[in-house]
């Protein structure tokens, strides 16, 4: 299962409690549509240490690296490719 | 029907009934244990009266009304509510300070007043069924006289998953509205009329008292004593509850400085420190050397009594907290006490609250949105969100930045909390959505008087959370209702109407100075503290939520209650969304404040429906008398 099938799956289910692909917009923001609150956001960094070995800095803990599906996957692909 | 009410008068009952009107009183003898039975009458018996409460002032009252001619049967409070009414007329509510549901019935003019307290300390229902008023001190008493089981009034259920509670006069019951706080009802001529008597109000303009600030905390300190006095009269020993914090530490401290007057108090501890106060409340105990007794609530004393709570509370709830509210008043009245003072009502009289301290920082940072440090402010108010660092801050930053571009805006000081709430929400039902017309924030801003706009933005955020949360929430689930489920009556001394017409005159820099909160109470009531109570971090009062129904074997009806086949058959949740929530406690993930509430508001939705509408039949429908009913049709003939 691809990252973003993971990260769509997990945010549909557990903040949305749904599996209608139509809920949620890759591009949509949790913050801003009321889809994650602030200990929801605790929940999501868990979920990207537990499921992808990410560790999330406090410095990386941004709306760029977790607002979105997208932002997620852009900020797991980052964080798990191997150095260049 | 009454014996739907004897947990609030387990004393006994009394009635009166002519060719119009019926009232029936149940009983919790407090004052005049011999002669104050109800309903009570005037000189020549053409004014009757049955109420609910506490007339304080009646001493006072009696020898005024005694000094313009009347007479008196007995020496309760009750009797001066139908002289003053013989004397004042309609106006003989502002002679009131009290806490008070009243029926009075003027037989000559064959008018009924039904009058409820300033704050809504005391409930009040009523409907209108077959051109009869019916009326009653809780809605189960109304249900017997529905004769179908009622109907979940989606509109109120929109609004408590939105403010906490249903906006006044909607009550969870479709047809069953209350008199609203500081309200009269008038039915004369087979007419109802509604009229507000008394409000909440701000000065306009900072036409605010100019005393200097010792000034003021005298005054203040003097009429809080005269209000805790005042509700130490009863011919029945009175406690009071102690929390550790400083609201009922200051009345505790006020009661051992009454000479005469032992001091009895009760308090709640939990299991779970996170949620315990015991280290304060026995310092207060030590400070006091007060006569105490404690409860300990643990995770299975909540679920063990969360849905007989529902029964009492008559509508859902998204948190548990009026449980351990309901175990306390047993112990109360375990110990052979009905009477005990709280010091609810301060922080929402005195500006104690964490939310008037959030729209203060956001007023502040809405003048200059721009600003990267104004939001730090918001540290100091919730120490553990790390704003500064730049971490999880900017969500949070996000999140209290909301509504920064309308700062006059009616929503604005609780708009962040009503956005978390109303995540409940996600989980209505499609069915239910489409039955919903209203919205639910319009609703409430169409109650705000017309004065409203021009008051500062503290008040505001003040009136907003006494009409809202106070009064349609703390006073009745988790106050009224938890208090009487044990036959325990409770009294406010900081919802005195004069300390609240005190506290409304002053400037908000005195409520909130900077970020202290109730600072002119701590300045007035500080010295009679330890100073590591006047000092503390306020802790808001909360309870065990969802681990109450998970830790270990679930009770049997949360699985019933949560079941796919139940959530289905009730119809006002989503059975797949609801399924995944319940999964998702049960797997043990870490679950926010949106989980926590969403899933109390839909196990206690859940309940309601079951004790009211689906047990109707069984538990409502064969009753037979109501608590009070007048023809409508009968006065109109006359």
């Amino acid at each position: 299962m691809s990252a973003e099938t993971k990260l769509r799956t997990y945010i549909l289910e557990n903040y949305l409690f749904t599996k209608d692909p139509s809920a949620l917009n890759n591009n949509d923001s949790f913050l801003t549509k009321g889809i994650v609150d602030s200990t929801g956001m605790l929940e999501i960094i868990h979920f990207l240490q537990d499921e992808f070995h990410v560790h999330v800095d406090d410095a990386e803990m941004i709306p760029e690296n977790l607002d979105s599906v997208n932002n997620l996957v852009a900020f797991v692909t980052k964080k798990t490719s191997p150095p260049a | 029907m009454i014996s739907q009410l004897r947990h609030r008068g387990p004393d006994g009952f009394g009635f009166y009934s002519d060719d119009s009107i019926g009232l029936a009183h149940a009983r919790l003898s407090i004052i005049d244990l011999e002669g104050g039975w109800q309903p009570i009458h005037n000189e020549d018996k053409t004014v009757w009266v049955v109420f609910n409460g506490e007339i304080f002032n009646y001493i006072e009252l009696r020898q005024t009304l005694e000094r313009y001619g009347h007479s008196f049967y007995t020496h309760s409070d009750t009797e001066v509510i139908v002289h003053l009414y013989e004397q004042f007329g309609e106006e003989f509510i502002q002679h009131l300070n009290g806490q008070f549901a009243i029926a009075l019935w003027d037989v000559a003019q064959r008018k009924l007043l039904l009058v409820r307290d300033r704050a809504g300390i005391l409930p009040l229902f009523y409907t209108v069924q077959s051109e009869r008023l019916f009326f009653a001190s809780e809605v189960k008493a109304l249900l017997p006289i529905l004769g179908c089981s009622p109907r979940l009034n989606l509109s109120a259920l929109d609004q408590l998953m939105t403010f906490w509670a249903p906006v006044s006069p909607q009550t969870m019951f479709q047809g069953v509205y209350e008199v609203s706080p500081g309200h009269l009802l008038k039915a004369v001529d087979g007419k109802l009329e509604h009229r507000r008597y008394w409000d909440w109000n701000f000065p306009q303009d900072e036409a605010y008292r100019r005393d200097s600030a010792d000034d003021l905390a005298e005054e203040l300190r003097t009429l809080l004593i005269d209000a805790t006095r005042l509700r130490l009269r009863a011919d029945v020993p009175v406690g009071a509850y102690l929390s550790g914090g400083i609201d009922s530490s200051v009345l505790a401290a006020i009661i051992r400085q009454q000479g005469d007057v032992s001091l009895r108090t009760f308090s709640i501890g939990f299991e779970d420190e996170d949620y315990d106060e015991s280290a304060y409340q026995r310092r207060m105990i030590e400070h006091l050397d007060a006569d105490h007794s404690r409860i300990t609530c643990g995770n299975e004393d909540i679920a063990a009594a969360f849905e007989q709570t529902i029964f009492h509370t008559e509508s859902p709830v998204l948190r548990t907290a009026p449980v351990p509210m309901s175990l306390l008043s047993g112990l109360v009245r375990a110990q052979g006490y009905k009477v005990v003072l709280t010091g609810e009502g301060a922080d929402e009289v005195l500006g104690g609250y964490d939310i008037f301290k959030e729209a203060k920082i956001r007023q502040f940072w809405a003048r200059n949105p721009a600003s990267r440090w104004r939001p730090l402010l918001l540290q100091r108010l919730y120490p553990y969100l790390d704003i500064s660092r730049g971490g999880s801050g900017a969500y949070l930053e996000a999140f209290f930045g909301m509504g920064l571009d309308q700062p006059n805006s009616p929503h604005f000081s609780h708009l962040t909390r009503w956005v978390s709430t109303s995540k409940c929400k996600e989980f209505f039902s499609a069915d239910l959505r489409r039955q919903l017309n209203d919205d639910a924030r319009k609703a409430l801003e169409e109650s705000l008087p017309m004065a409203f706009p021009t008051w500062h933005p503290f008040n505001r955020a003040q009136y907003i959370e006494a009409k809202s949360l106070m009064a349609g929430y703390l006073l009745c689930a988790q106050g009224d209702r938890m208090l009487m489920a044990n036959s325990v009556e409770g009294r406010f001394p900081f919802l005195d109407h004069r300390v609240i017409e005190f506290a409304n005159s002053i400037h908000p820099r005195l409520k909130m100075k900077v970020l202290d909160e109730k600072y002119l109470l701590k300045r007035a009531m500080g010295r009679l503290l330890p100073k590591e109570i006047v000092m503390r971090h306020k802790q808001p009062y909360r309870a065990p939520n969802v681990p109450a129904f998970f830790t270990g074997a679930s009770p049997a009806y949360v699985k019933q209650m949560l079941d796919r086949s139940t959530i289905e058959r009730y119809g006002y949740f989503d059975t797949d969304k609801v399924e995944r929530l319940v999964g998702k406690v049960q797997g043990g993930r870490a679950i926010g404040n949106s989980d926590n509430m969403a899933l109390v508001g839909i196990l206690s939705t859940q309940i309601w429906h079951r004790l009211f509408i689906e047990n109707y039949t069984r538990d409502f429908q064969s009753s037979t008398t109501s608590a009070g009913s007048v023809s409508l049709r009968k006065m109109a003939e006359v």
